[in-house]
């Protein structure tokens, strides 16, 4: 009897993919292995290890920070620290994310298909992944030094500096490969692979914002490739490229950079927006409201966020007219974004709502978004940008908007489809302890910044006057807070993968979408048979009901 | 749903459209890569007029045209290979593809003799010549080396390609029925052939 027999055996039913066996055993079965969901598991493993260094990264320039002055480093070692932290969390965590992690794992069954439409280059885009992350580590490690640029490699800084720049670059490189791949895979995916019925608008939600995402993947990251690739032969060959003193042009470095790096913030944030537009009607149990507007709104995010890259350089005498449109279309995005957000609350409203720790998560990103995505119309004013241009205010937004809203959709997802990926319950009571603990430490931490960037404390400062002391002290202290939630998670997360109750009903929450319709854990293939779909992916008749008698009429 | 189903196993799949969609997508990333230098090109160039025009003197035209006839040539040869392959001329289809190949190694041979020709003048980057040079001169340059090089690179990837391609044509693995894969490979040739359609008029004809 094989091992997949005797799986079948006990479950009643053919063998998980956790539990089946291919052609390879062992721990090849799973990096040799083009099953979907196991990459999904892969790169929630490799992430969450790069996320943790990241952390301890931040973790460690907050407790510089706690008092003027040198405290636990020098000013050189903070200069790397900030650069690393930049660089493995949006390169290894914040990009990849959640299309890497839940994007390979429930793309394919949310759109009713057997896996993604190029299975080998899926795992060929983890492997690339990881030899990213490996490199990222190796420049810190190397003599010469880490990487000290900032994660943007502004030249001619970058040109210059002697630390290790190159194997940064070079890693960068590579990781923009890799989502390249991801991205072709999801778009083909979602073009070939709808199962029959499964028509554009009875797609889930997430499906339209990753396939938002894969788009913007596959067109903006080509250019922050060629971009790194040509300080990396400038830096190497001395070609004249961006360097002044070879009559180059810096300040077209930085427009190349943005080109890609702005959509990439998009990158980062629609996919965790995907997420809540799923998780919200589960837990409130009604239909989502304005389905296509949510569904456009991604489109019109990725087209409206790719035509605003300059207003991350106001300060460097551009033209008004470049000023003027720049500003205006950073403010139009807010937009779709707001559409979005309305939505969500929308449903929440006269829904019966179940206060869940994946609920909860999302509940915390509309909050900490709407104040990230507020303050970034704030930064789209010329004026005020003069002001708080390069300062902590800065880093308080973007915090706010991709740790508080893609990092809060990130564990929102883990705690929604952890039951469904492992066959396995967390401790659902320490889950909510941790939550607040993240979210009380969060507002601890990133607020005061928003304070003192608007007093004009600078980011990137390894020092600061005696004025901004008791804010940097508020904010240090909120990192531990934060700290000590993440680690309870990740000891939540790890304890319960192994020892956590088991799960093997379908459908724990109460789902309409087709993840909930299969065996958990799925089965290799996810399904028996090729659903086919009838109906809308959110269908809660009852509330609905309710709602229209006691709101409507 | 019966649950005594023996183990489908790895299910096979095949979507010639999905490989052509795969394909194109990552043609557009590779024209995006090329974008960021052309939309270089066009900055320096409007910034920098007269010395693009001085610098584009020291090309060899005629190297150049003869480059690009080449590689319409070599276009042409790939697209008639899978014309041959679609009906089942196997041999004529690796030959066709053998002359793509050999089109293109003559490609870069003749890119070879024009850089040499270059860095013995001292035009190259770091080149004491070079460096003496106006800085639109120099950024000429460093484009020039820097987007034919990665051309090149293309060339270069291309023929690793057509090569595999060929390999497979002859053991059969690509035939009358299932030649999507010749297809892909002809696609991307195609885009290396376009790229070098946009590069030859901004570098050697804008004298």
């Amino acid at each position: 009897m094989t091992a997949n027999e005797a799986a079948i055996k006990t479950n009643g039913h053919e063998p998980s993919y956790l539990e089946y066996k291919g052609k390879h055993t062992g721990i090849l079965g799973w990096i040799l292995s083009t099953d979907h969901k196991r990459i999904g598991l892969l790169y929630l493993i490799s992430l969450s290890l790069f996320f943790l260094v990241g952390v301890t990264f931040g973790f460690l320039m907050r407790l510089e920070l706690i008092a003027p002055g040198r405290t636990i480093m020098d000013a050189q070692t903070y200069n790397s620290f900030f650069t690393l932290h930049g660089v493995i969390m949006i390169f290894l965590f914040v990009i990849p994310g959640i299309p890497a992690v839940f994007g390979n794992f429930f793309l394919p069954i949310l759109i009713g298909a057997k896996d993604v439409a190029f299975p080998r280059i899926n795992l060929m885009s983890w492997y690339l992944y990881v030899i990213g992350g490996l490199l990222a580590v190796v420049a810190i490690l190397l003599p010469g030094g880490p990487t000290d640029t900032g994660w943007t490699f502004y030249v001619p800084y970058s040109i210059r500096t002697n630390t290790n720049v190159m194997i940064a670059l070079f890693a960068a490189f590579i990781l923009g490969f890799s989502s390249i791949l991801t991205g072709l895979n999801f778009v083909t995916t979602v073009h070939r692979l709808r199962a029959p019925g499964m028509t554009w608008f009875k797609m889930p939600l997430s499906i339209w914002s990753l396939y938002a995402t894969a788009w913007v993947q596959v067109l903006a990251t080509p250019i922050i490739g060629i971009t790194l690739l040509l300080v990396a032969v400038e830096r190497w060959l001395g070609v004249g490229i961006f360097d002044p003193a070879l009559g180059g042009d810096p300040v077209l470095y930085q427009h190349l950079f943005w080109i890609y790096s702005h959509p990439a913030v998009y990158i980062m944030i629609l996919p965790a927006m995907g997420v809540v537009s799923e998780i919200i009607p589960v837990f409130a149990r009604r239909t989502i409201f304005g389905y296509k507007f949510i569904a456009f709104s991604s489109i019109a995010i990725a087209l409206f966020g790719s035509l605003v890259w300059a207003h991350h350089m106001f300060t460097v005498g551009m033209s008004d007219t470049g000023q003027f449109i720049f500003s205006l279309l950073t403010m139009l995005v807010a937009i779709p974004s707001a559409i979005k957000v309305f939505n969500w609350v929308a449903t929440l409203y006269k829904g019966s709502i179940d206060l869940s720790t994946p609920l909860l998560f999302v509940l915390a990103f509309i909050f900490l978004f709407t104040i990230g995505g507020l303050t970034g119309v704030m930064q789209g004013v010329l004026s005020i940008d003069i002001q708080i241009h390069d300062t902590s205010f800065i880093v308080a937004h973007f915090h706010y908007v991709m740790f508080g809203g893609t990092g809060f959709g990130f564990f929102a997802a883990m705690h929604y489809w952890f039951p469904k990926m492992f066959g396995r319950m967390y401790n659902r009571k320490l889950a909510k302890t941790y939550f607040w603990l993240l979210f009380v430490g969060f507002n601890f931490l990133y607020f005061p910044m928003f304070i003192m960037g608007w007093l004009g404390m600078p980011r990137r400062y390894y020092d600061y006057l005696p004025e901004f002391h008791s804010y940097h002290l508020i904010s240090t202290i909120g990192s531990w807070i934060l700290v000590a939630g993440v680690l309870l998670m990740v000891y939540n997360m790890y304890h319960s993968v192994r020892k956590g109750k088991i799960v093997t009903e379908k459908n724990i929450w109460g789902g309409e979408t087709l993840e909930w319709q299969i065996e958990t854990p799925p089965i290799h293939e996810n399904f028996y048979d090729i659903p086919v779909i009838e109906t809308d992916p959110y269908q809660y008749k009852m509330n609905d009901e309710k709602f229209e008698k006691e709101v409507i009429s | 749903m019966s649950s005594t189903e023996p183990i489908a196993g790895t299910h096979v799949h095949r979507d010639d459209v999905g490989s052509r969609m795969g394909m194109w997508l990552f043609l557009f990333t590779e024209l995006i890569l090329f974008g960021g230098m052309f939309l270089l090109y066009s900055v320096y160039r409007f910034q920098y007029a007269d010395e693009f025009h001085l610098a584009a003197k020291e090309l060899n035209t005629i190297m150049g045209a003869l480059n690009t006839a080449v590689l319409l040539t070599s276009s042409m040869t790939i697209a008639l290979s899978i014309v041959a392959i679609q009906r089942g001329q196997k041999d004529l289809s690796v030959i066709l593809q053998i002359i793509t190949i050999v089109l293109a190694l003559f490609f870069l041979v003749n890119k070879y003799f024009e850089w040499t020709a270059k860095f013995h003048h001292g035009i190259y980057p770091g080149g004491e010549e070079l460096l003496a040079k106006s800085s639109g001169e120099i950024l000429f340059f460093g484009l020039y080396y820097v987007m034919t090089g990665l051309h090149g690179v293309h060339v270069v990837i291309g023929m690793f390609l057509i090569a595999v391609m060929t390999r497979q044509t002859r053991t059969g693995t690509i035939n009358k029925d299932s030649y999507v894969r010749l297809e892909n490979a002809g696609l991307y040739w195609h885009l290396v052939d376009i790229i070098w359609i946009f590069l030859f008029p901004l570098f050697y004809l804008i004298t």
